[in-house]
């Protein structure tokens, strides 16, 4: 994974509420075997006509609005667990999504992949969206570091709260999986010391 | 809102007592706490499935790592598979390489219990679990599929997973968790005649909306949920994401045990009598704390069917869409563009609108009670000439009882047929896809935008409701 460094980026501005992951990546699209090329259909019932060519009035359609911040309504990606969600968002090329809610599975999903989601005040995200809608080139600044997030148009920022393990993750560009990798001995003593009575280790029925 | 929030300890339940069902089967599986992180949790039964795991295998293998415990992931193809001529080649060439994709995992990395398409044990995950007895109380249970709430109903700590935490469990047989919070919801009351565990579902999804639950582990308790099968409260459990849970359980209890009893993976003999004495523990006590506690009187409850775009968007089916004044100022774009989507106007009653399609199936009523419900309304009736129907089996096994009971005969006379297992149209991956525009009625868990299909219209509800409109082509009270 890439380290996480200090983002200064213009935005790409999703004013709706309960986008789930059926929108940002439909369930047809889940049939790929490894994780490319998601990004091209990211969205993509809102993005494209039923023959493929682009519909006009989204956003990701509007070369006015460009950069690697989301910004959109509230409970963003609820719905199915799908990470597909996750890669399709990072295969377009979005590093921070900025929402004022997040679905939890998807939350988990978008660090595992690098993509930091940002939960901000219902005030600070409105306050976005005006700003863009007034002035496209809209930047934000995400530092990871020091957990503050500027909107740049009115230089309001606020902090945000990142578990601090997964914030470690970032920076370093370190995944979960390493991690646990580490602690095998761990696990073996945890399953060497369980009580019995908890659940079965193993039997294998008839299969 | 009817139910009656409060706010409980301001410690937020992480003081000193963990005394909540939850709490007890978490703790009973942390192998250790990464500091101001999350936690390393023991994960007893691992589901898989086609989908969601070839990028998991595929990880496993760039890091050159075998699967840890291969006989604590149960792997079975469901949700990209063809309903039909199960027993020819897959059509779709794309679907196709993802089966055979999975057939080679399984293979390679000597995953000792795989159940591929036509195999007897093979059905959809979140019921071949409990089915052959992979489901037990106590047990950590994920799945790259959210609606391994499922599994809550047997007093398991159970949810969906992405890949790369598939990856993990593979690897380690663990996960990373942050600790969710505990809510209570609390049933009083019996459920009226015709009133089914959906409707309790659809209806509690209503109050608390999608995102209500999100952050807590909830757990469900009160008469009605005692009162409920375990097939009843797998649908309860199953929904529980639908309004942001991270999970759903309810404690075990007599019905749990005598569900799980004999089933091919359940302990046996003396085994049987230590785990059920363990298991007769397993309950919150009686001073409990939970973070937050709803309660509801389930005998207010009436049929539900849902006019939106998300689960949360539900209402009884004599009722009328709200209109835009009902509707938070903040909310009704949303609203609006929801309701564009569904073909329906604010204020609207939806009580004899004629829909297309019927689907009863998926893993939220797709089991055998479903098909009898479902039989049984349509008995002596006949299938309406406008509505497409498609009856799901949940498994193999399933489908074998439908046929044992007699269903099929039933449900052929009234000119249906019932099709091979698998997640069908619950998502649409396969090509069990209703056209754009149209209306179904379907028993499955989303109506979100083009779920069932691009550009299709999807009303949510029981197998009850779901049998009404088959016979009718509308949507009435059954
Ligand atoms: S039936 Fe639907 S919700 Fe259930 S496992 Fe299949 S796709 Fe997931």
């Amino acid at each position: 994974m890439e380290k996480f460094k200090t983002l200064i980026s213009s935005v790409v501005p999703l004013p709706i509420e309960n986008v789930d992951t059926d929108q940002i990546i439909p369930a047809r699209f889940l049939k790929a075997i490894d994780k490319e090329g998601f990004g091209d259909n990211l969205f993509a019932d809102w993005r494209y006509q039923k023959d493929g060519t682009p519909k006009s009035d989204f956003v990701l359609n509007n070369p006015t609005y460009t950069g690697s911040i989301l910004v959109a309504g509230k409970n963003f990606g609820s719905g199915s667990s799908r990470e597909h969600a996750a890669w399709a968002l990072g295969g377009y090329g979005f590093k921070v999504v900025v929402s004022s809610f997040f679905a939890d599975i998807f939350k988990n999903n978008a660090l595992n992949n690098g993509i930091l989601p940002v939960v901000v005040s219902p005030e600070f995200l409105n306050d976005i969206f005006k700003a863009v809608k007034k002035n496209p080139k809209t930047t934000l600044t995400v530092n990871l570091q020091d957990q503050v997030i500027t909107n740049n148009a009115n230089k309001v920022a606020e902090t945000f709260e990142i578990n601090a393990y997964k914030k470690e993750c970032l920076l370093n560009g370190l995944d979960d999986i390493d991690y646990l990798l580490s602690k095998k001995e761990l696990i073996e003593e945890f399953e060497r010391k369980r009580s019995p009575l908890n659940p079965p280790r193993g039997t294998l029925g008839e299969c | 809102m009817t139910a009656n929030k409060q706010q409980i300890s301001p410690l937020g339940g992480r003081g000193a007592r963990r005394t909540t069902l939850f709490d007890k089967i978490w703790d009973a599986h942390v192998v250790s706490i990464i500091e101001n992180g999350p936690t390393q949790l023991y994960i007893d039964r691992h589901f898989c499935h086609e989908v969601t795991s070839p990028q998991a295998f595929n990880g496993l293998r760039a890091r050159g790592l075998k699967v840890f415990r291969p006989e604590l992931t149960t792997m079975t193809a469901d949700h990209n598979i063809p309903t039909i001529d199960q027993d020819k080649p897959v059509k779709d060439p794309i679907s196709r390489h993802q089966l055979e994709t999975f057939a080679k995992n399984a293979k390679e990395f000597n995953m000792p219990i795989y159940y591929p398409l036509g195999h007897i044990k093979n059905g959809i995950v979140h019921v071949i679990g409990p089915e052959n007895g992979f489901t037990q109380p106590g047990m950590t249970i994920v799945c790259g599929d959210s609606h391994t709430s499922t599994h809550g109903a047997f007093g398991t700590i159970a949810f969906g997973i992405g890949t790369s935490e598939v990856e993990m469990v593979l690897a380690t047989q663990c996960i990373l968790q942050t600790r969710p919070k505990t809510m209570r919801i609390t049933f009083n009351g019996k459920l009226k005649p015709g009133v089914t565990s959906k409707d309790l579902a659809l209806y509690m999804i209503s109050k608390l909306t999608t995102g209500g639950a999100t952050g807590y582990f909830v757990e469900y308790a009160g008469e009605a949920i005692r009162n409920m099968t375990m097939e009843e409260r797998m649908t309860v459990c199953n929904l529980s994401i639908e309004m942001g849970a991270r999970g759903g359980l309810i404690a075990p209890d007599e019905t749990t045990f005598n569900y799980v009893k004999g089933r091919e993976f359940a302990p046996k003999g003396e085994e049987w009598d230590e785990k059920l004495a363990y298991w007769k523990t397993l309950k919150s006590d009686d001073d409990a704390v939970f973070d937050m506690e709803l309660t509801f009187d389930a005998s207010e409850i009436e049929p539900m069917i849902t006019y939106g775009t998300n689960p949360g968007m539900g209402m009884r089916i004599s009722d009328s869409i709200p209109t835009l004044d009902e509707v938070d100022e903040a909310g009704r774009i949303s609203f609006q563009k929801s309701l564009d989507y569904m073909g329906f106007a604010p204020g609207e009653k939806l009580l004899g609108k004629s829909i297309d399609y019927v689907f009863l199936g998926s893993c939220t009523n797709g089991r055998i009670e479903d098909f009898r419900l479902f039989a049984n309304y349509v008995k002596g009736k006949k299938k309406a000439k406008n509505v497409t129907a498609w009856l799901v089996p949940g498994s193999w096994k399933v489908r074998k009882q439908i046929e044992e009971e007699g269903l099929d005969k039933i449900l052929e006379d009234a000119g249906f047929a019932i099709r091979q297992p698998g997640c069908s149209a619950c998502l649409a991956m396969n090509d069990d896809k209703v056209p754009a525009g149209k209306y179904a009625v379907s028993t499955s868990n989303r109506n979100f935008e083009g779920r069932q299909g691009p550009g299709t219209r999807t009303i949510l509800a029981g197998p009850l409701i779901a049998a009404a409109a088959a016979v009718s082509g509308k949507i009435i009270m059954p």
